[in-house]
């Protein structure tokens, strides 16, 4: 891929370097201005290999919106890590190895599932977290995240599919697989609220988003996944369904990892019709006025403190959620600043990055500590992870929110 | 549908969340909508409303003190008081068009907003702030950090830098400021940061193990060990001046502490981008909107438009489009404001042919032949410095013919042409002017 005219516009300002939440904790990561544009001229000049540096970038894309010049740093960090992957990194290494499974958490949750409970008490065992951290380098400090006893999509078939039939208002909701395996409720919270707002929903069959994937630069991979995705969404859109996703790197793989990468027919298409979850409503249906109806107090909605996960902000939503709820009375939604969370999807799950991860979230913790609300609340399921493991808080969906302040009560809407 | 509000302002530079605080406090609800994070965070912080007249022009500069504009030579007349040189601006300049008051309006808005952060709101005079090139800078409001440090201060002064932080030679700042017959004794030092950071180490890495202060070795910490470094250069300094890095929010605790281990008041010295007093005044005026209960949605570019159906002659626009990663997301108002910046802001467009504005394609006056646009020499009076729309009293921008070219858009900041804010160093004040008039006339008709 040729990234010269974007690694032109640089200018050196910096504001890059500034703003990344990698290079502010690793004195040995030099930062996305080097990762970048540097690395690419430099590739330009001569056939150079590609620095193993590139590895201790988090995928935050923090850095893509600091710049001025939009020069595609992500991008270039992406295709940069996949290159390194591909024809620099021992294949038998650990690393290697560790960072396969972490990318391709899916295909291992989905055997988990099969048996949750069992895959729940194995992997809590305390014995089997330090053989993890010894054997493939998975920090043994978190939990691992526990599997649901019943996953999204064996739910959504028990039920039969949609409760609501619409030809106008249509949409295909892409889970991802946190919302599957591990964090059902969020997805059963998006079908509740939708519906209530007549909307037919359709759950295609689909993989992974592809993010830990392109994080740990394994693309062959992500494009696989993609290639699914992109097909079925696809199908989806033709029929009239605007693709909705309740996570926000979910999202952002699909608007924008996607058509910077891959060339599958319609994956702009799909990039064009796809819609964070929030975003769509507050887009298509008037929330506030029946939100403005409600008391949190009537209802146990409880203060939250809010964090706006990177890839949110990255595309613009991180103040929505803040700015919706401030609609809802007797609820105080405190933004605990635009700090990176730390976790960065797989980064704060290897062992040698759990301390960095836990440095970079440390202004989070504190704010969420400072802020009144003892209940966390964001849309990103690993951002969630390290908000309960920095402060022991609860930690809900903005959907969640809703269906408890929409759904659960009887204002009409 | 689409997301409303009764303003949509785009652009979230100065002149964007001027203009937004300023419709907000008239009681609208307003919608900010800006492509990137603001140019502020590379701004020097300084808020200059009008440092020279306009006819002092054709000097030499080359300072790298992150004002976006040439330095002076401290020789060439600095005005003494903003105010006093706007009569002489020309006729279509936006102090002229919108008159004294707004600037004055715009900077006690400002004062209103920022609170302690910022000095020199007690007096309608400029300060003069020494910059890091060693010049002294006309400037209407600096921050409170860099107070001590004014140039009508006496004290001897030592100006200290970092041999990290390459862009401020502080012994060539000091030669320089002596030569231009400061009324006090300068010298300069160049010391090492303490602590072990990388040679090209972020500027907020080296701002954060100030203001959290770190460890820097041998049981001791990064301030105690910086004033231990800065105490042989003392001699008889009352004053030592550093880069501004000292903090990033809890700047004043970190001066407190160095000038207490020194026995001397320390000060802060503008910098080039990245900027920690553009960072620190970006952050204020964004709790500020989020007080105001401005709704904000950064990170996506206005990409298009489309006027009111029934709009005779679709003079009124209904609704901006955001672009997301290629989906369009409509946002809808009654009103609009147009900050989206001049050349570096992105506000502009040019071509071979054409300088035009990006958003609404409003009318930008320019020379027919591309060859008027420049003069030879770097600082010339260019014309295309004054490149931007024409606004009428209320900051409406007009069409060629002089009406306006939308009933319900109005303009403000570096898009609004007319002013060479680099040479008159006037690019905050402009903001500040425009955007209260802009806001103002926005909240005026919802
Ligand atoms: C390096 C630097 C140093 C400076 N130093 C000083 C100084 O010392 N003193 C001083 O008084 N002033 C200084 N300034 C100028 C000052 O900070 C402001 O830049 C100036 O007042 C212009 O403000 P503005 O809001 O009009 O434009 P900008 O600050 O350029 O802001 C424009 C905004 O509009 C957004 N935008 C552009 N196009 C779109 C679109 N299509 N859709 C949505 N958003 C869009 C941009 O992302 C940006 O946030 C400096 C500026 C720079 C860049
Ligand atoms: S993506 Fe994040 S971690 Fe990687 S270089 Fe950019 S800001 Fe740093
Ligand atoms: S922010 Fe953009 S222009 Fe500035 S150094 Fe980084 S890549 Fe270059």
């Amino acid at each position: 891929m040729d990234l010269r005219p974007g690694a032109d516009s640089c200018y050196k300002c910096t504001s890059c370097d500034t703003s990344c939440p990698v290079a502010e904790v690793d004195d040995s990561f030099p930062g996305p201005k080097f990762q970048g544009p540097e690395q690419w001229r430099l590739k330009r000049k001569e056939d150079t290999e590609i620095d193993e540096s590139i590895t201790g970038c988090s995928n935050c894309m923090r850095c893509d919106g600091a710049c001025p010049s939009d020069v595609p740093l992500s991008q270039m960090h992406n295709t940069a890590r996949g290159e390194y992957v591909d024809n620099q990194m021992d294949k038998l290494s650990r690393e290697y190895l560790r960072n396969r499974i972490l990318a391709n958490y899916g295909t291992l949750a989905g055997i988990g599932s099969k048996v949750p409970r069992l895959t729940n008490a194995i992997m809590g065992n305390s014995l089997v977290q330090k053989l993890n951290e010894k054997l493939l380098g998975i920090t043994a400090e978190r939990d691992f995240p526990e599997f649901a006893d019943q996953t999204f999509r064996s739910w959504w078939k028990q039920r039969g599919g949609p409760n609501v039939e619409s030809d106008e208002k249509r949409i295909a909701y892409f889970h991802g697989d946190y919302a599957n395996y591990n964090t059902v409720e969020v997805a059963k919270a998006l079908v509740r609220v939708y519906e209530a707002f007549g909307y037919e929903i359709l759950v295609p069959d689909q993989r992974c988003s592809g993010t830990p994937m392109f994080a740990n630069g394994m693309l062959d991979d992500a494009r696989r996944s993609a290639a699914v995705n992109v097909e079925n969404l696809g199908d989806a859109i033709e029929q009239g369904y605007d693709v909705v996703a309740s996570c926000t790197s979910c999202s952002m793989a699909l608007r924008q990892e996607y058509p910077e990468l891959f060339d599958f027919e319609g994956t702009e298409t799909v990039a064009a019709n796809t819609y964070d979850a929030l975003e769509y409503l507050l887009i298509n249906e008037n929330v506030i006025d029946p939100l403005s109806e409600v008391d949190a107090a009537d209802h146990d909605i409880p203060d939250f403190a809010y964090h706006a996960p990177c890839h949110s902000r990255n595309q613009g939503l991180d103040r929505q959620a803040v700015e919706l709820f401030r609609h809802l009375d007797g609820v105080d939604v405190a933004d605990v600043g635009d700090s990176c969370s730390g976790i960065s999807g797989t980064y704060g799950w290897k062992e040698e990055k759990y301390e960095y991860s836990m440095e970079i979230g440390e202004e989070m913790f504190e704010h969420m500590e400072h802020a009144e609300g003892e209940t966390g609340m964001t849309e990103c399921p690993t951002c969630s992870m390290q908000m309960e493991h920095g402060t022991g808080y609860e930690i809900d969906h903005p959907l969640q929110v809703l269906e408890s302040a929409l759904v659960d009560t009887d204002v009409e809407i | 549908m689409a997301i409303e509000s009764a303003v949509v302002v785009v652009g979230g530079g100065l002149a964007g969340a001027t203009a937004a605080l300023s419709a907000a406090r008239e009681g609208a609800h307003v919608h900010l909508v800006s492509a990137n994070e603001s140019t502020l965070r590379q701004a020097s912080g300084l808020i200059d409303a009008l440092g020279y007249p306009v006819a002092d022009a054709g000097r030499e500069g080359d300072d790298n003190d992150g004002d976006g504009g040439n330095g002076v030579a401290a020789d060439s007349g600095p005005l003494a008081d903003p105010f006093a040189g706007v009569d002489d601006l020309p006729a279509d300049h936006p102090y002229r068009l919108i008159g004294a008051d707004a600037l004055r309006e715009g900077l006690s808005l400002f004062d209103d907003t920022v609170g302690d952060l910022y000095r020199g709101g007690h007096t309608d005079r400029n300060a003069l702030v020494a910059t890091t090139s060693g010049r002294a800078k006309p400037t209407a409001r600096y921050p409170r950090s860099m107070a001590p440090g004014l140039v009508s201060d006496e004290r001897p002064t030592l100006l200290v830098g970092f041999e990290a932080a390459t862009d401020f030679d502080a012994p060539l700042a000091a030669e320089r400021l002596s030569a231009a017959g400061v009324p006090f004794d300068v010298t300069g030092a160049t010391i090492a940061f303490p602590g072990e950071y990388r040679a090209d180490a972020a500027v907020t890495r080296l701002a954060h193990a100030l203001e959290r202060d770190e460890d820097a070795g041998d049981g001791r910490t990064t301030r105690q060990r910086l004033a231990d470094r800065v105490r042989p250069h003392l001699d008889d300094a009352e004053r030592v001046g550093f880069p501004a890095i000292l903090g990033d929010s809890h700047v004043e605790e970190v001066r407190a502490d160095l000038s207490e281990r020194l026995g001397v008041e320390v000060f802060e010295v503008p910098t080039g981008p990245p900027s920690l007093p553009g960072i620190r005044l970006s952050d204020r005026l964004f709790e500020a909107l989020d007080d105001a209960g401005v709704s904000m949605t950064t990170g996506t570019p206005v990409v298009d438009f489309e006027p009111e159906e029934d709009g005779a002659g679709g003079d009124r626009i209904d609704r901006v489009f955001i672009d997301r990663n290629g989906a369009r997301i409509p946002y809808a108002a009654e009103q609009f404001v147009l900050a989206t910046g001049g050349l570096v802001g992105k506000g502009l467009d040019s071509d071979r042919e054409r300088a035009t504005e990006a958003v609404f394609g409003c009318h930008v006056p320019q020379p027919d032949d591309r060859m008027e646009w420049s003069e030879g020499g770097a600082f010339a009076d260019h014309a295309f410095a004054r490149f931007g729309v024409r606004i009428d009293e209320r900051g409406r921008p007009l069409a060629a013919d002089g009406t306006p070219e939308f009933e319900n858009l109005s303009a403000a900041g570096g898009v609004v042409g007319g002013a060479d804010v680099a040479r008159e160093k006037s690019a905050s004040g402009v903001s500040l002017a425009t955007g209260l008039v802009a806001g103002r006339t926005a909240a005026e008709e919802v």
